[in-house]
């Protein structure tokens, strides 16, 4: 499998990936990446950041795609007393990654970058959902394998990273539309 | 109706009681989860559920090594969480997960399977026998799963959860469907009966025993399945009666008890003589034929049965699905097999129309997923 090939060089120029088996795991607050994969993670090392710590991922997994547009899914748990903001995302997997949320519309739901980002609430979660908020990977470099293991960099407010891998998945929905929107996620 | 109710009330308190008092019984109900995580995989040693699907799948031709790792590890996924009332990851109906009601999902590996991943399968296909009429639509299969669970909806919803993750590496080659009785109709444990009206199972070994462990088990905790589709000729069967129905099997057919004997678990005394000196149980009976002293030479059925469609002229289309695990078929499964075809008066009445092999697997934990021994 080319495209699976790609991912695991691309996961191996990434210092410290998250190792997962399958999405049974709940990966923890991994060290900040050493070298970002993309664009929009931070390009210096940063020390590792108390929310960060604090910020683990349950069921992680992103809906399969041939490339082009997918996203990524799974519950962000938040185990300190005050609020996380996660800012960006990034994966080798696309450098144009948004953080996204699905609004009504006219009567219609279409999805559109969520201003401020994803707050998780002291002591809270903030679940990821198809018809929810997501991480939107608006044009995947290779094809998303069901079962492929996609690493994820995650930014906080703080300039701390959150790295996990989530599974790929079969999935018939999360086909909201597209709205372009002004503001970046 | 206030009379009826009460009594009804009084009935319902019996049962719970009797339940109650019966571990067998209790362990019937809807909440109740068997272990994914072990050694040995699940659904084998497991007192058998009332309702089970067997599905075989043929992969695809780019499902190399890689992707069958990708395709168990997601399978397994789903079939931890499932088996514990758990919505499986991305469940579209995570309402339908629970009662897990005693799910269990068992993977078996073809000999097609091992060749997809470059590797020499450790099992064939049967030897063909002569009262085979083998069908290709129920016989074959790269990879298996055997779902059992005490409530219908259940195993529906874990077949379309795990249909739905095998498809993008794998197409369904058959989907076989059976059901034993409902659970709690019978005390656990009790060998049933199938729908010629045999008492099915006298013989299996019993879970739990070190002849059971030397039967099923390998070294390595993996087992082998042989799935075949056996067509009860019901119309034929109704034509013969009772005599020569139990000089067919052996056995009683209201108790399930020998023809030497009295009680189910009585051992059939294959030396005795009638009156004219020819052996009580005949020479071609089913459960001669069948029978297996060394415990090592053993097989344990698990059998379900299966109804289908009444044809226009009101036949019907049943029978049972013989799922029989040994640790070896080639010398524990096929030695029966060929003793049966070569002379089993039974013969008369059944016809092998699906046949399959597989490989079952060692369980795993909590981080491991099912087939990693053999594809990493």
């Amino acid at each position: 499998m080319s495209s699976r090939l790609a991912l695991s060089l691309l996961a191996v120029a990434t210092a410290a990936t998250v190792v997962s088996c399958g999405s049974s795991d709940t990966p923890t607050a991994a060290a900040p990446a050493a070298s970002a994969p993309a664009a929009s993670a931070p390009a210096e090392t940063a020390p590792a950041a108390p929310a960060a710590a604090a910020l683990s991922i349950t069921d992680p997994w992103v809906k399969t795609a041939k490339e082009g547009m997918t996203a990524a899914f799974g519950t962000l748990v938040n185990n300190s007393g005050a609020d996380i903001t996660v800012v960006s995302g990034a994966s080798p997997l696309s450098s144009m990654i948004e953080l996204h949320e699905v609004v009504d519309k006219d009567g219609k739901m279409v999805m559109q970058p969520k201003q401020g980002g994803f707050v998780i609430p002291a002591g809270g979660s903030h679940e990821l959902k198809p018809g929810g908020d997501h991480i939107m990977i608006m044009d995947a470099k290779q094809a998303v394998e069901p079962g492929a293991e996609i690493p994820f960099t995650l930014t906080l407010a703080d300039g701390g990273t959150f790295e996990f891998t989530a599974v790929g998945k079969d999935f018939a929905g999360a086909k909201e539309d597209y709205q372009p929107g002004s503001h970046n996620g | 109706m206030a009379d009826l109710t009460r009594r009804g009330l009084l009935a319902g308190g019996v049962v719970a009681g009797v339940a109650a008092f019966t571990p067998a019984a209790s362990a019937r109900t809807g909440e109740t989860v068997v272990p994914f995580h072990g050694p040995r995989q699940a659904g084998i040693a497991t007192e058998p559920q009332a309702h089970a699907v067997f599905v075989a799948f043929d992969l695809r031709k780019d499902t190399d090594r890689d992707a069958l790792r990708r395709m168990m590890r997601l399978l397994t996924d789903d079939a931890r969480r499932l088996t514990q009332g758990r919505p499986a990851l991305a469940d579209t109906e995570p309402e339908l997960a629970a009662p897990a009601a005693r799910l269990t999902v068992t993977f078996g590996f073809g000999p097609g399977l091992y060749a997809h991943a470059a590797l020499t399968s450790p099992i064939k296909p049967l030897p063909k026998f002569t009262v085979d009429k083998l069908e290709k639509r129920w016989s074959g299969g790269d990879l298996l799963v055997q779902i059992c669970a005490d409530d219908p909806l259940t195993v529906s919803h874990a077949l379309r959860m795990i249909v739905k993750d095998a498809r993008s590496f794998a197409t369904v080659r058959w989907t076989q469907r059976g059901f034993r009785r409902a659970a709690g109709t019978q005390p656990g444990g009790q060998t049933q009966r199938n729908v010629m009206g045999q008492m099915d199972g006298t013989a299996n070994p019993k879970p739990g025993t070190a002849d059971f462990d030397l039967a099923v088990w390998r070294p390595d905790h993996s087992t082998q399945l042989v799935v075949r589709r056996i067509r009860a000729e019901l119309e034929t069967w109704d034509a013969a009666d009772v005599v020569a129905k139990e000089f067919t099997i052996g056995r009683r057919l209201s108790t399930g008890a020998p023809l030497t004997g009295t009680r189910e678990q009585d051992p059939p005394d294959l030396a005795a003589k009638g009156a004219h000196g020819f052996p009580v149980i005949s020479e071609y009976a089913h459960i001669r034929r069948a029978h297996v002293g060394d415990p090592r030479l053993r097989i344990l059925r698990r059998p379900y049965n299966y109804d289908e469609d009444v044809t226009a002229q009101g036949h019907a289309d049943s029978g049972l699905i013989f799922a029989s695990y040994q640790a070896d078929i080639e010398r524990q499964f096929v030695p029966i097999q060929r003793q049966l075809a070569e002379a089993d008066l039974l013969n008369e009445w059944i016809t092998p129309i699906g046949s399959a092999v597989f490989v079952i697997p060692p369980g795993c934990d909590e981080k491991g997923w099912i087939g990693q021994e053999v594809l990493s």
